[in-house]
């Protein structure tokens, strides 16, 4: 992966840029030595690793400000970092840059009910959110399966999604306002406990911006009543088309599940090796879960059960009581441990049309057989966000380039039939050189144009998103002039 | 009036243009402040271009008709879920909406407060920028977070960044059945209050509106119910017991009366109610603050109506000529001008909103009040830079609807 070579005119002054963080910030929250900033070296996206400059550690938006005003003055780059479990490699750092983790910042500045929000720090993880609130009936939707470990900040740099977003949306769905410090240590409010302000859509921008355009350390969430009641439904089926039939007609029957998920054999056979989960053997299995009073699982699980049974399924398995529907959900809630145990993987995250699932699946399979490598698909059917995951063996010289041309080629196939690159782990430098495969030269200078008004020296997060080879004479005409 | 054909025909016009464009969908609306300039319609770029109901996706040029586009939709039992709310009613105007209208204003309607906003049901657009550039960004799936959202930037910006020539959607299944519970009679804060009480319960509640004078004259809340026709009653009689402090609900079944109910809220989201009214602001605000704002805030010194929807996170604020000369001498002025008195209550709506936060944006009024006073809310001095900056980026002569969104 090509990054940009570091300044050396930064490396040299690299004592006193620390000492002038340190002047802003205490001593234990800027962290400069080497065996301490290992740890930020990557994100879960661990076939990269650089080691920083140095990490910053603010405990506030003030000091969020104050640090960013010293690296806008010496020119530094910084690369925003919530917890650091991007697929993407989203929190890389370079080699001149000062890290700036939120993950002191994790207070409850607020909570509303009437008003139905909560006031955060984003370094607060996603799973706390909702903990912070269930005890009173709420909770909040985008459930990213990381939740327990990512961070709010994390998840509105990457406009995170998750198993339930079919109902209820991803993080620009779920989000009323950000504090947002920009590069030149300005601090922004956008936004706020309502709804659709007018003027442009700030905050739309800023999800899914994946760092690059400001600093959030504080965000307005929007948090939901919890239904009543959950429970799932497991359907077998003996081939891929089939069940990707069955999904687009449980979307069109008018019920609304909160999730349908997708497992192929491959997973299948791994998670019951792993955790005994009882599935079928089957070549493609479907979870779904419906939302509501017992009565009305009942009555949306009648309806569903109903479409599947006309597409043949090898098996219907209801869940009785709270312990089967755990079980239903265990082999899913494990897929991607038990895969990681078996091999190394690289988890792409393409979404394509419901409708074209059937097919993309079977390319896929092609591609596989041509590439000599296997791949394992487990995903959010209901909204077409495929997760293939390509196993590869790391230490066999040649099969991570392998692995890399085989995903590239999936990737483009999702773009061909109408998709996208990624659909909830954003493009970080993973997916920045496959830009093209699906934008024009416009379509990137568009957003480019974003960057340049937000943060026009092209600090933040550098070598992110965009092709190195687009964003070159900007890089280069913001260098000389600094 | 320019009336490209398509896509290249728009940029093309665009890229060739020199004097400032007023871009209009179909003219339904006089959004903004007045702009000058050659009135550019996109009605011509019309047609779905996509509608594939199995992935509840629909894509269309940006002149389609709304009406068209529901049409379809309905044949396939299909809905925009954000229930875009029809202006015509309220503005008294003529002219077919455009779903392109519908996006650059970012339109939606009571479903708004379960459902999201149009924002929220946008998946990608195509545009033209002010240099002419065909941009496109998003697509027609319904999760990506490829690159920046320039969707959701152009939504909403009021064709100032870009003119829109095709946008995509995320559609929804129609429900089965409605249930509407009403109460009547409540204060301001009371029905806030139910509303919050719905809104925070499990039962999905996809309305919530307060018109203090209902059509006989009296308060009435209206809460609506969505859904599966058993699971709409059951609902319907849980909420109905979560909201006996509040009164005895009457509850109307679609069933029983099915226009009755659809016609109840299209008048809720049209805001048929302030048709006569000469000045209408719509207000975003906190919903526990809307007692407070209106009982103890504007309504000591000003004359005005409010109409409360989205739980009272939306207030509709409606004065008609009498109510607006009443308001001239509030500065102490000593004119009775309608227009003094519209600006007096414009001026205190937004300073009212600077302070709680939210905002405030004049939708409807004389063409000599919307070119006198800033339509919509200012922004704090960071973000009007960055909107400054994001314009002369995607519109570098200034010609795209220029002031229309302020400086
Ligand atoms: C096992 C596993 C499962 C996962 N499952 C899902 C899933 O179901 N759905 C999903 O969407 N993702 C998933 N992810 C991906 C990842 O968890 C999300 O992208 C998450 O939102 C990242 O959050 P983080 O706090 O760890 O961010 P980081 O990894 O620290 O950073 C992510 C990006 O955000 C930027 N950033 C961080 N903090 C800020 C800030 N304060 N301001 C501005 N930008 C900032 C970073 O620069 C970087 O570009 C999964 C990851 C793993 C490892």
């Amino acid at each position: 992966m090509e990054m940009p070579a570091p300044s050396r005119d930064i490396l040299h002054k690299r004592d006193r840029i620390i000492d002038r963080l340190r002047s802003v910030l205490a001593d234990e929250h800027v962290i400069s030595d080497a065996m301490e900033t290992r740890v930020y070296e990557c994100d879960a996206l661990t076939a990269y690793a650089c080691q920083p400059m140095c990490v910053v550690l603010p405990g506030s938006t003030d000091e969020v400000s104050a640090v960013l005003r010293i690296c806008h003055e010496e020119g530094v780059p910084v690369v925003p970092r919530g917890s650091g479990t991007s697929l993407a490699g989203g929190a890389l750092p370079t080699e001149d840059s000062v890290v700036l983790g939120v993950s002191r910042m994790n207070a409850v500045l607020e909570t509303d009910y009437d008003n139905r929000f909560i006031r955060v720090e984003t370094g607060r993880t996603n799973l706390s959110v909702t903990g912070a609130v269930e005890q009173d009936g709420f909770f909040y939707a985008p459930d990213p399966s990381s939740q327990l470990a990512c961070a709010i900040a994390g998840n509105i740099a990457m406009n995170s999604g998750g198993a339930h977003c079919l109902k209820y949306g991803v993080t620009t769905n779920n989000i009323l306002g950000v504090t947002c410090v920009l590069m030149d240590g300005t601090v922004t409010k956008i936004g706020g406990p309502y709804m659709d302000a007018a003027g442009y859509d700030w905050l739309g921008l800023i999800c899914g911006s994946e760092g690059q355009l400001g600093i959030v350390t504080e965000a307005t969430l929007r948090i939901l009543p919890k239904p009543e009641g959950a429970r799932p439904v497991l359907i077998g089926y003996d081939s891929a088309e089939v069940a990707g039939a069955c999904v687009s007609d449980i979307i069109k029957a008018g019920v609304l599940p909160v999730a349908i998920e997708y497992m192929d054999r491959k997973v299948i056979e791994v998670v019951e090796d792993h955790a005994k989960a009882g599935y079928p053997d089957c070549e493609a299995l479907l979870i779904v879960e419906v939302e509501g009073s017992p009565e009305e699982i009942e009555a949306q699980l009648g309806l569903i059960k109903e479409i599947a049974r006309a597409h043949d399924p090898i098996e219907i398995r209801d869940a009785e009581d709270d312990e089967e529907a755990a079980r239903i959900w265990l082999g899913r809630k494990s897929a991607f441990g038990a895969m990681g145990q078996i091999n190394d993987y690289m988890c792409l995250d393409g979404t394509v049309p419901v409708s074209k699932l059937p097919h993309v699946l079977k390319r896929i399979g092609e591609l596989s057989n041509e590439f000599g490598l296997d791949v394992g698909n487990v995903f959010h059917a209901g909204d077409g966000n495929m997760h293939p995951l390509i196993l590869f063996d790391a230490n066999k010289p040649g099969d991570l380039e392998t692995c890399e041309a085989l995903g590239a080629e999936i990737l483009k196939l999702c773009v061909e039939v109408g998709g996208c690159l990624t659909g909830e782990h954003g493009v970080g430098i993973e997916k920045r050189d496959l830009m093209h495969v699906q934008f024009d030269t416009a379509d990137i200078e568009a957003q480019m144009r974003v960057k340049d008004v937000f943060d026009p020296a092209w600090l933040l997060n550098p070598a992110k998103v965009f092709p190195l080879g687009a964003s070159r004479s900007r890089r280069a005409r913001a260098a000389d002039a600094a | 009036m320019f009336s490209p054909r398509d896509e290249k025909d728009l940029s093309d016009l665009v890229a060739g243009a020199t004097d400032a464009l007023a871009v209009i969908g179909g003219g339904t609306r006089t959004v903004g402040a007045p702009v000058q300039g050659g009135v550019l319609t996109t009605s011509g770029l019309s047609g779905i271009t996509l509608y594939d109901p199995g992935a509840l996706t629909l894509v269309a040029q940006a002149g389609t008709p709304v009406s068209e586009i529901e049409a379809a939709l309905d044949a396939e039992n299909q809905m925009l879920a954000f229930e875009p709310m029809d202006h015509r009613t309220l503005l008294d105007t003529e002219g077919v909406p455009t779903i392109g209208g519908v996006v650059g204003a970012n339109v939606s309607g009571p479903r708004r407060v379960q459902a999201g906003a149009c924002r929220d049901f946008l998946l990608g657009v195509r545009c033209v920028d002010g240099s002419g550039t065909i941009v496109k960004n998003g697509g027609r799936v319904m999760k990506n977070v490829t690159g920046y959202d320039l969707a959701r930037l152009m939504c909403g910006s009021r064709g100032t960044l870009g003119i829109l020539s095709e946008v995509g959607f995320k559609v929804l299944p129609k429900p089965e059945a409605t249930a509407v519970l009403l109460l009547t009679g409540l204060t301001i804060g009371e029905a806030v209050k139910a509303m919050a009480s719905a809104l925070t319960s499990p039962f999905e509640v996809t309305g919530a509106a307060h018109v203090p004078v209902g059509l006989d004259s009296a308060p009435v809340t209206m809460l609506r119910l969505e859904g599966f026709e058993d699971s709409v009653a059951y609902r319907a009689n849980q909420l109905k017991a979560r909201l006996a402090a509040f009164g005895p609900a009457d509850i109307e079944r679609r069933v029983e009366g099915p226009e009755n109910t659809k016609a109840g809220w299209a008048w809720v989201r049209d805001v048929a109610a302030f048709a006569e009214k000469t000045a209408v602001w719509r207000v975003s605000v906190k919903a526990s603050e809307v007692e407070a704002m209106l009982e103890s805030g504007i309504w000591q010194t000003l004359a005005c109506d409010a109409i409360l929807d989205l739980g009272g996170g939306l207030v509709w604020i409606g004065a008609d000529d009498a109510q607006l000369s009443d308001n001239a001498n509030w500065d102490g002025s000593g004119s009775s001008d309608r227009l003094h008195g519209a600006e007096n209550l414009h001026a205190t709506l937004q300073e009212c909103m600077r302070l709680t936060g939210g905002h405030a944006t004049l939708v409807k009024g004389p063409e000599a009040l919307r070119s006198k006073v800033p339509v919509f809310q200012p922004e704090p001095a960071p973000l009007a830079t960055l909107a400054q900056g994001l314009r002369r980026q995607f519109d570098p002569k200034g010609i795209l609807n220029p002031g229309l969104m302020g400086q």
